[in-house]
């Protein structure tokens, strides 16, 4: 599927992403499209995160360019129209998860009127609403991870990156989650969503599938089933991996079966 | 830099720490206790009123540039100054925010030190006390300041730990309290006058010597802050929002 400069969030041409000599992350060309929910999948180690890092704009980068909405990612108007999720819940264990949000919020510029309804409004979303008033470090760690994304949704950015924000919770609240993103998706905002965890590419419009700093696929679920002939996910990244193999890329046999685990907590 | 985001940092941080009433209460008692053992060591002797009024500036300094090293090394070490480095938050704002916090802090700890030294332990103070209090609290944002700007260069908190003997002990050493400056040999003299606590001990002596002393004590005052905003601008400036 092609897809007009126009209507991509995030454009990026010859990527490269250097650390300690070699290439850890090499993409010529991706765009994702707005208003959609993409999955970045991938094993531990893959480059998710430097890729995420690099729509971000907080992570150095070798060559190419990558942009957001039209501009450089990481230009100052971009920084609050960007929701970012990292994997650790970054928020401040020390405050409750009301004075959480509402510094966030004032960060992007929530008015001081509107704090308070914004605070409650992103605590609703993430459905905890019993739990304004609790320190962050009182709450287990699937609810902690929940704050971190209240966090990221201050503001209603217009884009999301999540670094594996279902990785350790229980299926319940994997299932809510992804409940919110789709809801998320529906009101206009693009959502990038990168997991180690296969299952959840069926959740996702389009599927990202990335392999030792390389993108193996770019396509919908359908699509990336039919292209490789297989009935699941995890058997087409395998063939995929082959392919690449083949056509000269990396060694096929590099740590692959430790690849993927399904569902399981970190 | 905006002042609305320099305030909302600041009181986020004093936020964390009012829900941690222990480090409030050592932060106010601990120079106190100190004062007070000084005072009894030197009981019956003029000793103390030499050595209270610069330790009153000195303790609050290096107390404040624990702290503010280890609080600036959390915010790294948990992610999110990372997050707020990809929100629209200035360097300069989180930075000035964390000044501010602590300046209150320091303001509270000075306060409480000075107030004391003066009425329990009576140190004598022949400027105003006010002064005092003044060139104290200014002596602990010096310490947040340089805590701010070292904590940059910690990986841990061992490292964070260890730059107090490596970058407060030497200052301590030079800055006039064992031996007057003068006294000093010629290039540690030298050294001396490059070193911000020096100028911190030497408003602080003034003030409780020369009751006529302001004009001295404003000059090194001016001095100190203005090794607090070079340490706060030095602070600003390691701090980068593209890292590998």
């Amino acid at each position: 599927m092609m897809i007009s400069m126009t209507d991509a969030t995030i454009a990026i041409d010859d990527l490269v992403v250097r650390r300690g000599g070699h290439d850890v992350v090499r993409i010529p060309a991706l765009e994702v499209p707005a208003g959609c929910v993409t999955g970045l999948m991938g094993p531990s180690g893959c480059g998710k995160t430097t890729l995420m890092r690099s729509i971000v704009g907080v992570q150095r980068v070798a060559g190419g360019t990558v942009e957001v909405f039209g501009q450089p990612a990481g230009a100052a108007p971009l920084r609050s129209r960007i929701g970012y999720v990292t994997q650790d819940p970054s928020v401040y264990d020390d405050l409750t998860v009301a004075e959480n949000l509402r510094y966030f919020a004032t960060v992007v510029g929530v008015r001081r009127r509107d704090l308070d309804a914004e605070v409650q409004r992103v605590i609703a979303q993430v459905v905890l609403g019993d739990h304004a008033k609790a320190r962050v470090d009182q709450l287990s760690g699937g609810q902690r991870s929940r704050v971190s994304l209240a966090a990221a949704l201050v503001g209603t950015p217009e884009l999301l990156v999540l670094d594996e924000p279902t990785v350790g919770l229980d299926p319940v609240l994997r299932r809510d989650l992804w409940t919110i993103f789709r809801r998320l998706a529906d009101d206009g905002v693009t959502l990038l969503v990168s997991s180690h965890v296969m299952d959840e590419a069926s959740r996702c419009d389009r599927l990202l599938l990335m392999r030792a700093g390389v993108l193996l696929a770019d396509d919908t679920l359908p699509g990336v089933l039919e292209s490789t002939g297989q009935q699941d996910v995890e058997s087409a990244f395998l063939t995929l991996v082959d392919r690449a193999a083949a056509a000269g890329h990396r060694d096929p046999h590099d740590t692959l079966e430790s690849s993927f685990e399904r569902g399981a907590p970190r | 830099m905006s002042v609305r985001l320099t305030l909302a940092t600041a009181s986020r941080v004093l936020r964390q720490v009012r829900h941690d009433p222990r480090t409030i209460a050592l932060l106010v008692v601990v120079p106190c206790v100190l004062l007070g053992l000084l005072a009894w060591i030197y009981d019956n002797t003029p000793v103390f009123d030499q050595l209270g009024a610069p330790l009153l500036g000195i303790f609050p300094f290096i107390v404040m540039f624990l702290v503010t090293s280890v609080a600036t090394l959390r915010e790294r070490q948990s992610g999110t100054l990372e997050r707020l480095l990809a929100m629209p938050l200035g360097k300069g704002d989180l930075i000035a925010g964390y000044a501010v916090a602590f300046g209150v802090l320091a303001a509270v700890q000075a306060l409480a030190a000075a107030a004391f030294a003066v009425y329990v332990l009576g140190l004598d103070v022949a400027g105003s006390a006010w002064l005092l209090v003044l060139v104290a609290v200014v002596d602990a944002v010096l310490g947040t300041a340089l805590g701010l700007f070292v904590s940059a260069f910690a990986r841990s908190e061992f490292q964070a730990v260890q730059f107090l003997p490596a970058f407060i002990l030497p200052q301590f050493l030079l800055c006039g309290l064992l031996t007057p400056r003068e006294n000093l040999p010629d290039v540690l003299n030298t050294v001396s006058d490059v070193l911000p606590l020096s100028y911190a001990v030497d408003a602080m002596r003034a003030v409780t010597v020369d009751a006529d002393a302001t004009g001295d004590v404003l000059r090194d005052l001016l001095i100190v802050l203005g090794f607090v905003v070079v340490a706060l601008a030095l602070g600003a400036g390691t701090l980068r929002r593209r890292t590998a």
